[in-house]
């Protein structure tokens, strides 16, 4: 059986032209370049070297990050440019679902633009009657198909623009993340129309960022990056290696921002005005302050395997591994630690003398762990406080909220930690 | 280029329906509705009436009532020139149905020169109304050549739609320099005065390499003179080869860029 969707060694370069934006009619016939300026000078691969086939009849996902060339692949599939090389063959009548209700005309009726969406889609005026009030009602707009488009909502836009699109009937329905248009109850019918689609042995080729939806709904999936197709088959495999290849790079985003934070927080405080150095103690951004005559010199989150890192999961292990540098030696000094999420609010904060750990003596170089056995924490973005003082206040080294780690997990709770737990049932109480 | 142009043929009900669109869409919301198509050539006449029979009045023998001969040339004149200003913007402002919708282009400039072929249609009753009440009736035999005229001017302004609707993606500034080139044109062109002019008659070379010069007088010989038979329909037949040679090149240029527009709107 011949595949529905295929695409083979599809390479899509766009064009850039010269200063698009002032090329001139008059300029180009001045310079005489009006061919020159026609031709592009500047190109940019959206997708280049990707092949991939969709059986009839089978649900394929692709994903991927923003600007990785999905919603290049669905025009190309759609028909709406062409390839550079490549070819892109398709089997059936295909519905393109790229931009809802993309030919409405805003003053004129929901049921005008029903008709002529439907025959900007392909439809006989005949199929558009006989398809009329399914059309209607799975918008659900029956009191407001009379009135112009202009006065709807754009949730009532979208969700018209989807009815039309979906009652084409094609063989091979294309959807670029349009699930997000309506509510939840739209959302399920949506899903649905999508089920009984398959059903009816038609191709669905999803563009989504739902991983989700992938890998409940889809057959097969493609991962995209930066144009070139990094791997397909199934669905769960897809997502758990794009999921990783996430993580990997908000490892590097963190460890970025943080290396900056710390950098821009090393700047010496200006000369000549005494700052009290207790002033800042409550600030809520992010800092650096105190006398340093004990440094931070360096913080790293160690996770389970001995290596720093910025994302960890839920359960983990992690050490906060701080090297402190003593100009000279002190007999008075308190390290400690703040945690804090994405909102500011401080999730756990405690110090060495809170924990009766009477100082004596610090001198030279020295290291701190702070050891977490398991991280109970919800899923999010945490930021830390790292700090040498004396036991009444007075700052060392105070680093405020310069560090940032990522918490992930496959559980979606709430809060603001996750108190060790199980649930347990009496025998009537059954689950599967 | 061939299929793409028998295609056309299929989108008949996609560019009726637009059309329809289009007209409907352009009066909702005023108090007279459609009526506007009636209301406004009705206001251009009397002020020409105004103008040429009280504040200059124009005594150019032969050509009386002046208003009425004008309006001759400017009805299909207005088609003329909104069909290209609006089709100029036409793919432009269409971005998304371009970009997004698997659309056939070429509908949109089509569109628009059809829109205001309807407009230009609905004028005429108003020019007739006058025609009667002046007592100025043409000859029938010379009326034969108005349709001919018609479409020998749709498909030059077709031709000119297209080109102008595809480079115009590519070159934004065409649209202005549109409405300054049309404003000459229309100077250039003997509507507000008669061709048989002495001042024309000295440089009817530059007059007859104007294809519109043509349209023109063939619709003031149809319409308005009535002293004998239609003497233009040589220059209105090869007008009308010219204007077909000229669609074929204007639609090969639009099939050229056809792949550009979803990347370049």
């Amino acid at each position: 059986m011949t595949p529905a969707i295929e695409l083979s060694h599809v390479s899509k370069v766009y064009r850039r032209y010269s200063g698009k934006q002032f090329a001139t009619l008059k300029s180009a016939l001045l310079q005489r370049s009006i061919l020159r300026e026609l031709q592009p000078n500047e190109t940019f691969p959206a997708l280049a070297d990707v092949s991939f086939s969709v059986r009839r009849g089978s649900t394929y996902g692709v994903i991927g990050r923003n600007g990785s060339g999905k919603s290049t692949a669905l025009k190309l599939v759609a028909g709406i440019t062409k390839p550079t090389e490549g070819t892109v063959r398709v089997d059936g009548r295909i519905s393109a679902l790229i931009e809802l209700g993309a030919g409405f005309h805003p003053e004129i009726s929901g049921r005008e633009n029903v008709y002529i969406n439907g025959i900007m889609l392909g439809l006989s005026k005949r199929q558009i009657q006989e398809r009329f009030d399914e059309i209607v009602d799975f918008a659900e707009l029956r009191e407001f198909i009379d009135a112009p488009v202009k006065t709807y909502s754009s949730g009532m836009y979208m969700r018209l623009g989807f009815a039309v699109a979906i009652h084409v009937d094609p063989d091979v329905l294309l959807v670029d993340e349009v699930l997000a248009v309506g509510d939840e109850g739209f959302t399920h019918k949506c899903l649905d129309k999508f089920a009984e689609f398959r059903r009816r042995n038609k191709t669905i080729l999803l563009v989504t960022h739902s991983l989700n939806l992938v890998e409940r709904f889809c057959d097969e999936a493609l991962w995209l990056d930066g144009g070139r197709a990094m791997t397909h088959g199934d669905p769960k495999r897809v997502v758990g290696a794009y999921l990783t290849a996430v993580e990997h790079s908000e490892e590097q985003q963190l460890a970025e921002t943080t290396a900056r934070a710390v950098e821009d927080a090393a700047v010496p405080e200006p000369q000549g005005q005494p700052v009290d150095p207790t002033s800042n103690m409550f600030q809520a951004t992010e800092g650096r302050w105190g006398s340093r005559e004990v440094e931070i010199v360096e913080v790293a989150l160690v996770g389970s395997d001995g290596q720093p890192s910025h994302v960890f999961h839920n359960g983990d292990t992690m050490a906060i591994r701080v090297m402190v540098r003593a100009r000279q030696a002190v007999d008075d000094f308190v390290f400690g630690i703040g945690l804090f999420n994405a909102e500011g609010v401080c999730c756990y904060g405690t110090n060495t003398y809170l924990e009766e750990l009477m100082p004596e003596r610090l001198a030279g170089d020295g290291e701190v762990t702070f050891a977490i056995d398991s991280l109970d924490l919800v899923e999010g973005t945490y930021k830390l406080d790292v700090a040498v003082h004396k036991r009444d206040g007075f700052p060392y080294d105070y680093h405020r909220l310069l560090y940032t780690f990522r918490v992930k997990s496959r559980i979606h709770d709430v809060g603001i930690y996750r108190p060790r737990h199980q649930w347990k049932f009496s025998p009537n109480v059954r689950f599967k | 280029m061939f299929s793409n142009l028998a295609s056309l043929l299929r989108y008949r009900g996609l560019i009726s329906s637009l059309v329809a669109r289009e007209l409907k869409a352009r009066y909702r919301g005023s108090v007279f509705g459609f009526l506007w198509s009636f209301i406004n050539p009705l206001l251009l006449l009397l002020i020409y009436s105004f103008v040429f029979t009280t504040v200059m009045p124009n005594t150019t023998e032969g050509v009386q009532p002046y208003q009425l001969f004008m309006f001759c040339g400017i009805l299909p004149w207005t088609w003329f020139s909104s069909s290209l200003s609006e089709a100029a913007n036409s793919l432009i402002s269409g971005g998304n149905l371009i970009k997004k919708v698997l659309f056939p282009a070429e509908v949109l400039p089509i569109v628009n020169v059809l829109t205001n072929m309807v407009h230009f249609f609905l004028g005429l009753p108003i020019l007739i109304a006058f025609l009667i009440v002046y007592q100025h009736y043409p000859r029938p035999d010379n009326l034969l050549w108005f349709p001919v005229a018609v479409i020998v001017q749709l498909v030059f302004t077709v031709a000119l739609a297209l080109l102008l609707a595809a480079l115009a993606v590519h070159f934004r500034d065409i649209k202005d320099i549109l409405s300054n080139v049309l404003t000459l044109w229309f100077f250039a062109t003997p509507i507000i005065y008669p061709w048989f002019q002495p001042s024309v008659q000295k440089f009817h070379l530059f007059f007859d390499i104007n294809p519109f010069t043509h349209l023109a007088v063939t619709y003031q010989e149809a319409l308005f003179f009535n002293r004998g038979p239609l003497g233009h329909w040589k220059w209105l037949l090869a007008m009308g080869l010219l204007s077909i040679v000229l669609f074929l090149l204007c639609y090969w240029v639009f099939d050229r860029l056809r792949d550009s527009f979803a990347e370049a709107v």
